[in-house]
């Protein structure tokens, strides 16, 4: 490597920074390169933040959230229904996910050791988290919507509750095993039994962690389209307490109305993905906080 | 124990319910351990079940046909399947190039810890943004700032196959540039990870030879990394494969293949997003079967992109 720097009248190579070594150009090019490839692979994200506020932001008001969606071509409305919507397909998702994901996952934690139906669990567990949204749509439709012969918000729940019990169980696992094993002992040596000790020392102990995957999947699933496109389909009422009737949400929503000629429904879907960004990200930034909270052991 | 003791004693058996109630509960999480299992294996028989009936009738002619047509009971997938291909290439060529930058930039030491975390949470905000969403902004934002570009390069350079057609609305470029935006997360979370398993020490002996930082990256720290880093970009693809929402708004639900970036295409997931909520009874096996085919070509993708994470982590290991 000695050609490549440059030597000192005194023989020496020259340690003083200076550009006109070779290697050092090409390396502070590279940096800066680097850096204006990140910037350019950020750019959408401010450019999507900067349209909702612009786009969105001046439709913002009481009415939008208390107002049924327009039809084609009439003014005024708002997403009261869609927004409700999203709410009830989530708890129904919850109802199914919660219990699922985190059994699953003290099944995972604290008796699968390393017994291959741990390992086969794991596995299914990471390969749910890389399937396509749709398909849990699809599985909805044959095994709900094509047997009740109707499209229901339970269909949209079950779709919803797929896609978030891998991440509720996987993280869930990962908050359990990061409870000491004294803490374990500790309880066994009291004269607890494995089910006394799991549930009331370890699962509290590991309670914040286990919320941060809760939240992070309920952000996922409430931004999730494809799942309920043909499941939960759309309705243009409130929810009448049937759930066995199609409902309204606000990411189908968004899709219908983005494809409309009509320049106020676009408007609505821009207010309705502000509303959806919002409620997202308040999730996203939740799960960060519980995690974040000092913890004494 | 046989005889009666005082209350006061510390040490006692097991209660009668405290047994139950354990073996009890035992048995209820590996029931529902196991249940993830059966629910991914239910998925898969549920759809292999409604698609076996258009799997016999339609066969390999499926995958050749570039007819969609529920009134005359026609239906081909070439058109999405090339499609999916084509999108996903493009959108792994440049979201694999900008993530891996961009997992340097968080791992390399360009920033400082707290700028490293404040860019770790930028890139996770990425993800958090919808599909829905990126594909409204497709519409709105990115496909009105591509037709003019789409116009002059058509206009000068307009013999080569890439820019044979103008933009005319949605089509092949803006949905690939959409797919590369949500793939981009999971390509820089999985590599960055791959980047920092490489021991420190390896980059550290290169640096006290002398080696400038990006003599360290390009000789030391992307060959040892570049298992991992190939795992990140097969779990990449196969998320390109399986994204639906933003390529259903974005690729134009057209039944054709054309190699221009700017005519519209479509892709598997965006014809059963865009034919589902209608379609009647042949038209869903249809649907089944391409759904099938969705889930055939995306599982075995995963499976093979983490196969290949848990042996990149472990080959690692001897270095340590």
């Amino acid at each position: 490597m000695a050609d490549a720097t440059t030597e000192s009248p005194d023989g020496s190579p020259e340690l003083r920074f200076s550009f006109a070594n070779r290697r050092t150009l090409v390396d502070r090019s590279l940096t800066v390169l680097a850096i204006g490839l990140a910037a350019f692979a950020l750019f959408p994200l401010f450019s999507v933040l900067y349209m909702l506020i612009v786009r969105g932001g001046h439709l913002l008001s009481p009415s939008l959230l208390t107002e049924l969606t327009p039809g084609a071509g009439m003014e005024g409305g708002g997403i009261g229904n869609a927004a409700l919507g999203t709410l009830i397909v989530v708890v129904v998702a919850s109802l199914f996910s919660l219990p699922l994901g985190i059994l699953a996952a003290i099944y995972l934690a604290e008796y699968a050791g390393e017994s291959q139906l741990g390992t086969i669990v794991r596995f299914a567990g990471k390969v749910l988290t890389g399937m396509p949204s749709i398909l849990a749509g699809v599985f909805a439709y044959a095994a709900i919507v094509v047997t009740t012969k109707s499209f229901s918000a339970f269909a949209g729940g079950v779709a919803m509750a797929i896609l978030m019990v891998p991440t509720i169980m996987l993280t869930g696992e990962q908050a359990l095993r990061a409870v000491p094993e004294k803490m374990r002992l500790a309880a066994l040596g009291m004269g607890a039994s494995r089910m006394e000790t799991t549930l009331r020392v370890v699962l509290p102990t590991a309670l914040p962690g286990i919320l941060t995957g809760v939240m992070l999947a309920l952000a996922r699933a409430m931004g999730e389209t494809a799942p309920l496109l043909f499941t939960a389909l759309f309705s243009d009422y409130w929810f009448d307490g049937k759930l066995g009737a199609p409902i309204a949400s606000l990411s189908v929503l968004i899709y219908n109305f983005s494809g409309s000629p009509f320049a106020h429904l676009s408007e609505l879907a821009w207010a309705a993905s502000l509303v959806l960004v919002a409620l997202v990200l308040v999730l996203n930034v939740a799960a960060q906080v519980i995690i974040r909270r000092p913890k004494e052991f | 124990m046989s005889k009666e003791k005082p209350h006061t004693q510390i040490a006692q058996v097991p209660t009668g319910w405290q047994t139950r109630s354990d073996v009890a509960f035992r048995i209820v999480v590996h029931v529902f351990g196991a249940a993830v299992v059966v629910l991914l294996g239910a998925i898969v028989f549920e759809v292999m079940r409604h698609a076996g009936g258009s799997m016999l009738k339609y066969r390999l002619g499926f995958f050749s046909g570039s007819v969609w047509d529920a009134n005359r009971d026609q239906f081909g997938i070439f058109p999405e399947v090339a499609g999916t291909l084509y999108t996903s290439f493009w959108a792994l060529l440049l979201g694999g190039f900008l993530g891996v930058t961009l997992a340097l930039i968080l791992s390399q030491g360009f920033l400082s810890r707290r700028g490293e975390l404040v860019m770790k949470n930028v890139v996770e905000l990425l993800a958090a943004i919808p599909s829905v969403v990126y594909g409204l902004w497709g519409i709105f934002v990115l496909v009105p700032l591509l037709r003019p570009i789409a116009g002059w390069l058509n206009d000068h350079w307009g013999a080569f196959p890439l820019f044979s057609t103008r933009l005319s609305g949605p089509g092949v470029l803006p949905a690939s540039l959409v797919l590369t935006i949500m793939i981009l997360p999971t390509i820089t979370a999985v590599s960055r990870e791959a980047l920092a398993a490489v021991p420190p020490r390896l980059a550290a002996a290169a640096y006290g030879l002398g080696a400038t930082r990006w003599e360290v990256i390009f000789r030391v720290m992307l060959p040892t990394a570049s298992a991992g880093i190939f795992g990140a970009l097969v779990l990449g693809l196969g998320r390109a494969f399986g994204e639906t929402m933003a390529l259903a708004m974005l690729a134009g639900n057209a039944q054709t293949f054309s190699w221009s970036l700017f005519s519209p295409g479509n892709t598997l997931a965006a014809l059963l997003a865009n034919h589902f909520p209608e379609a009647g009874e042949y038209e869903v096996n249809a649907l089944m079967y391409a759904a099938g085919v969705l889930l055939v070509i995306t599982l075995t993708v995963n499976i093979l992109g983490s196969l290949i994470m848990m042996r990149a982590t472990a080959g690692l290991r001897g270095l340590r």
